[in-house]
């Protein structure tokens, strides 16, 4: 057997913090040979991207390799000296990072950035730089390459950014590719383009890949092997097949177990036994229509003006009491523009909007927020973090809605309305004196949950709830979200962007194309049958992890 | 297309200047005449009785109603009349016009000094945090801006005067022994050189060089923290580590990729240090004789002088704005973004 190209062994990362020394990473054994895919997967905290900046050795001040060995096609990479790191880094070991757009310099061309690697390492001259840089951009598919030259990362879609940070990785033509979360927070028809680009343009230069995801669904699809992390150490490593059909550590399992595919059931994310699985009860046809929404439309900019662009074009929908309706749709194709005009927080170009008999469409959005309807009509956003004030303790954050317009003036009531939905959505009251940042993201998850649903209101908005949150804390939420919605009775409009976790949640499903809704129907119908190509586009775009067999 | 374009952005935002400097004119008009003192009083001397003073203020127009006062302001000022120092009986055009330059000189040159340490330190301390660089940077920034500038400015004096000999007497901007050179920039230092008598550029030069470090060691306090802080930021930036993950070496990824991405709020402090050392260094003109802005204006608010006062103010305003411009033209050099918004 022909010695591996990366040989990682009994590796042990330390960071300095001021409570002391943490082990970030322990022991972690792997080998990546040429040509090959290897999958790191694991939620966050498991150490799987610390382990590829040590590889890269670009760890923070605070973080060194305390222990064990990383070889790369035979040079150790822990005693190499900086001078030598610099001469591997982008030439013979290169990496592309999530968050696209931050990884590349704000104020540089994106050509002149790929010019800057391939000078560096003494692959192009001044004089063929450019030229070398074009062909880089065409390599990576950007059309018109020569125009996009001059681009400055913030004229390009993200997507299109992942592409010129692929180009800068690949330009030197390196033998091992680190991929962190390469696709995070892209489209999923982008997400599919980007790795399917680094697929190819891989194996044309039989190169070898760490593909470092939280999602097993992607690492399934792209990998030849797969090695699961938690809390810094290697609980599995096996090749793709053999890990889906017969995982052998029971987080492995759970990971499985958690992760939304076809065939999963909302209450199947969390293990048998588990307290908090939920059951969905069958829609009821005959349930009286809550929110009617007939041909609303947004314009921005001046009509007419070839600025001014239609977001949200003549959409029309309704709303059943009890039901749980999907929103689905990629970047830019008026979801959140939708969700902003049904809370009243913008006003509509056109169209008409009924909630709960009553016209709401006609209340100006200045003054909706003091109308006693408001109370009735909330909202979950996507991202837990910032949705909270960080200087408020998690009791205010909950009891403010209720201070201004449930009407409670008495501070005991109130105390204990507070510790009712702490209850409720499974949050320990001790934890209702603490900031935001002192949560976990799922924690924070649920105080958003509560506070939103400190009314009582009639229908939710729930924005992409989960999509900041790991698999495992997801299925929780998922699971929360359901009873909820039994309990209280209340009507969800699930905005995602992630089919699987809109089949688990949704009775009804609509997808928004440019502003437009394409299509519309039964989750069951829609998923299994879609009629609209890009509806079809959408579903084959999603990675699927293979179902276990002994589910 | 392009350049017509800029050029209309420069007008719009000269423009927008406009009400702001109606309005600087309106509150330094009123202003003055809410300070306590009467230059009537003041002009018509210590032996003056009550008839002669009021004859004066006749004279001086100080008897009209406010609104009058201020229209006939107005349109002195539309013709480009400043009206006289009642302290000095020069137009306070010409005393700006004669004391601007010397200001000037002395600021520009402070703030090249300070920004020749700044610069450095501040890299080296963001650079290697917690290192003995980076203490030091914070001792010299709390030393600069916790020691008043007149304190400096005699310890100096005391060291490089009066015990080593070293500097010349600190009587202004040159020693009696030479003649000012033919004013082409305004300032003397170059004014010489270009004159080709370098003899007494060497001498104005001598003479500028003690006040200037006086007020520079005051001005680089706020560049090298806002240095060092923005550095640190950027340094901590993604992109950075895309570019140390695509091997680039540690030069090009600190001035490259990082210092001109750092260079963005520098550049807004100098501009807010400039404006606020040429007209606050009173202190430093009054310990060096320097016949600047800033000691002209504290005499004149002393006695009432209206004209040179407003005059002063509205001379600021003026510079002030013109500076916000060139900081934004910068701005949109540096920042492709803000060419985008624009």
């Amino acid at each position: 057997m022909q010695p591996a190209l990366l040989d990682i062994d009994d590796l042990t990362i330390e960071f300095a913090t001021r409570r002391g020394t943490v082990t970030a990473v322990e022991q972690v054994r792997l080998r990546l040979n040429k040509g090959e895919t290897l999958g790191i997967v694991g939620e966050s905290g498991s150490g799987k991207s610390v382990t590829s900046y040590a590889i890269m050795r670009i760890l923070d001040r605070a973080g060194s390799i305390h222990r064990g060995s990383i070889r790369f096609s035979g040079i150790d990479l822990v005693g190499a000296n900086e001078r030598a790191m610099r001469d591997l880094r982008g030439r013979e070991i290169s990496m592309i990072f999530q968050n696209p757009r931050a990884a590349l310099n704000p104020i540089r061309t994106v050509g002149k950035q790929i010019e800057d690697v391939l000078r560096e390492h003494a692959m192009a001259t001044r004089a063929n730089a450019r030229e070398k840089a074009i062909a880089m951009l065409r390599a990576v598919r950007i059309a018109n390459p020569e125009g996009r030259y001059h681009a400055y990362p913030f004229e390009l879609s993200g997507g299109m950014c992942q592409r010129v940070v692929i180009a800068i990785a690949l330009a030197c033509r390196p033998q091992m590719l680190i991929a962190d979360e390469p696709t995070t927070g892209l489209d999923v028809t982008t997400q599919k383009a980007v790795l399917d680009l680094i697929k190819d343009l891989t194996r044309e230069q039989r190169m070898a890949t760490l593909l470092i995801t939280h999602d097993l669904g992607l690492a399934a699809q792209y990998c030849d092997r797969i090695v699961v992390m938690q809390k810094g150490r290697i609980v599995e490593a096996a090749d793709t097949a053999t890990l889906f059909s017969s995982p052998q550590h029971d987080y492995t399992r759970r990971l499985l177990k958690a992760t939304p595919g076809p065939e999963s059931k909302v209450a199947d994310l969390l293990p048998e036994g588990d307290a908090r699985r939920a059951l969905a009860s069958p829609p009821n046809p005959e349930a009286p229509v809550l929110l009617s929404v007939e041909g609303l439309s947004k314009t921005f900019g001046a009509p007419g003006s070839p600025t001014s662009h239609r977001a949200v074009d003549n959409l029309s929908f309704k709303l059943h009491q009890g039901e749980s309706l999907g929103l689905v749709g990629e970047s830019g194709c008026g979801k959140s523009t939708t969700s902003a005009m049904l809370m009243r927080l913008l006003d509509q170009s056109a169209g008409a909007l009924w909630f709960d008999g009553q016209d709401i469409g006609a209340i100006p959005s200045k003054q909706f927020a003091r109308h006693p309807l408001r109370a009735q009509l909330q909202m979950v956003f996507q991202d837990p973090t910032d949705s909270l004030n960080p200087r408020w303790k998690v009791r205010d954050a909950i009891a403010d809605p209720i201070r201004r317009l449930g009407g409670t003036g008495d501070k005991a009531q109130l105390r204990r309305r507070v510790e009712e939905l702490a209850e409720n959505v499974g949050l320990p009251v001790e934890l209702l004196d603490r900031y935001p940042h002192q949560l976990s993201g799922g924690q924070k998850a649920r105080v958003g949950i509560a506070r939103a649903i400190a009314l009582n209101p009639k229908m939710l908005i729930l924005d992409e709830p989960t999509a900041a949150l790991d698999v495992s804390v997801q299925a929780v939420v998922l699971n929360l979200l359901v009873d909820l919605k039994e309990r209280l009775g209340m009507s969800y409009l699930f905005i995602s962007h992630d089919l699987n976790v809109v089949r688990l949640m949704c009775d009804r499903v609509m997808i928004m194309q440019a502003g437009r809704l394409v299509e519309e129907g039964s989750t069951e119908r829609l998923l299994n049958a879609p009629e609209h190509e890009y509806t079809r586009t959408l579903l084959a775009a999603i990675p699927n992890p293979p179902v276990p067999a002994s589910a | 297309m392009r350049v017509s374009n800029k050029l209309k952005l420069v007008l719009l935002r000269l423009l927008q200047a406009v009400p702001a400097l109606f309005g600087i004119v309106l509150v330094s008009f009123l202003l003055t005449r809410a300070l306590p003192g009467d230059p009537a009083v003041y002009f018509a001397g210590p032996m003056a009785d009550e008839q002669s003073i009021a004859e004066i203020r006749q004279q001086m127009g100080l008897d009209r109603p406010l609104p009058l006062q201020f229209f006939s302001y107005i349109g002195d000022l539309l013709q480009g009349e400043l009206g006289q120092s009642i302290s000095t009986g020069q137009p306070v055009l010409t005393e700006l016009a004669s004391r601007l330059p010397a200001s000037l000189e002395l600021t520009l040159f402070a703030l090249l000094l300070s920004l020749l340490v700044a610069l450095p330190l501040g890299i080296l301390a963001a650079t290697r945090p917690n290192s003995w660089v980076d203490h030091l940077c914070r001792v010299v920034v709390t030393a600069g801006v916790s020691l008043p500038t007149f304190f400096t400015g005699l310890l100096l004096l005391y060291i490089f005067y009066f015990l080593l000999g070293w500097a010349p007497s600190p009587m202004g901007r040159l020693d009696f022994a030479y003649l000012p050179p033919e004013t082409v920039t305004g300032s003397f230092v170059i004014d010489a050189l270009l004159a080709g008598d370098p003899e007494t550029a060497r001498a104005a030069f001598a003479q500028l060089l003690l006040p200037a470090i006086t007020l520079g060691l005051f001005t680089l306090a706020p560049i090298a923290r806002m240095t060092r802080a923005a550095l640190i930021q950027v340094l901590e930036g993604e992109f950075i580590r895309t570019a140390r993950a695509a091997g680039l070496a540690r030069r090009k990824v600190l001035y490259r990729y990082g210092l001109r991405n750092a260079i963005l709020p520098v550049i807004t402090t100098l501009g807010m240090v400039f404006s606020f050392a040429l007209g606050a260094n009173v202190l430093v003109e009054k310990v060096f004789a320097w016949p600047g802005i800033g000691s002209f204006a504290v005499e004149a608010l002393v006695v009432s002088d209206y004209a040179a006062v407003q005059g002063f103010v509205l001379c600021m305003a003026v510079l002030f704005v013109l500076l916000n411009l060139l900081i934004d033209v910068i701005y949109t050099l540096v920042d492709p973004r803000v060419r985008m918004e624009s």
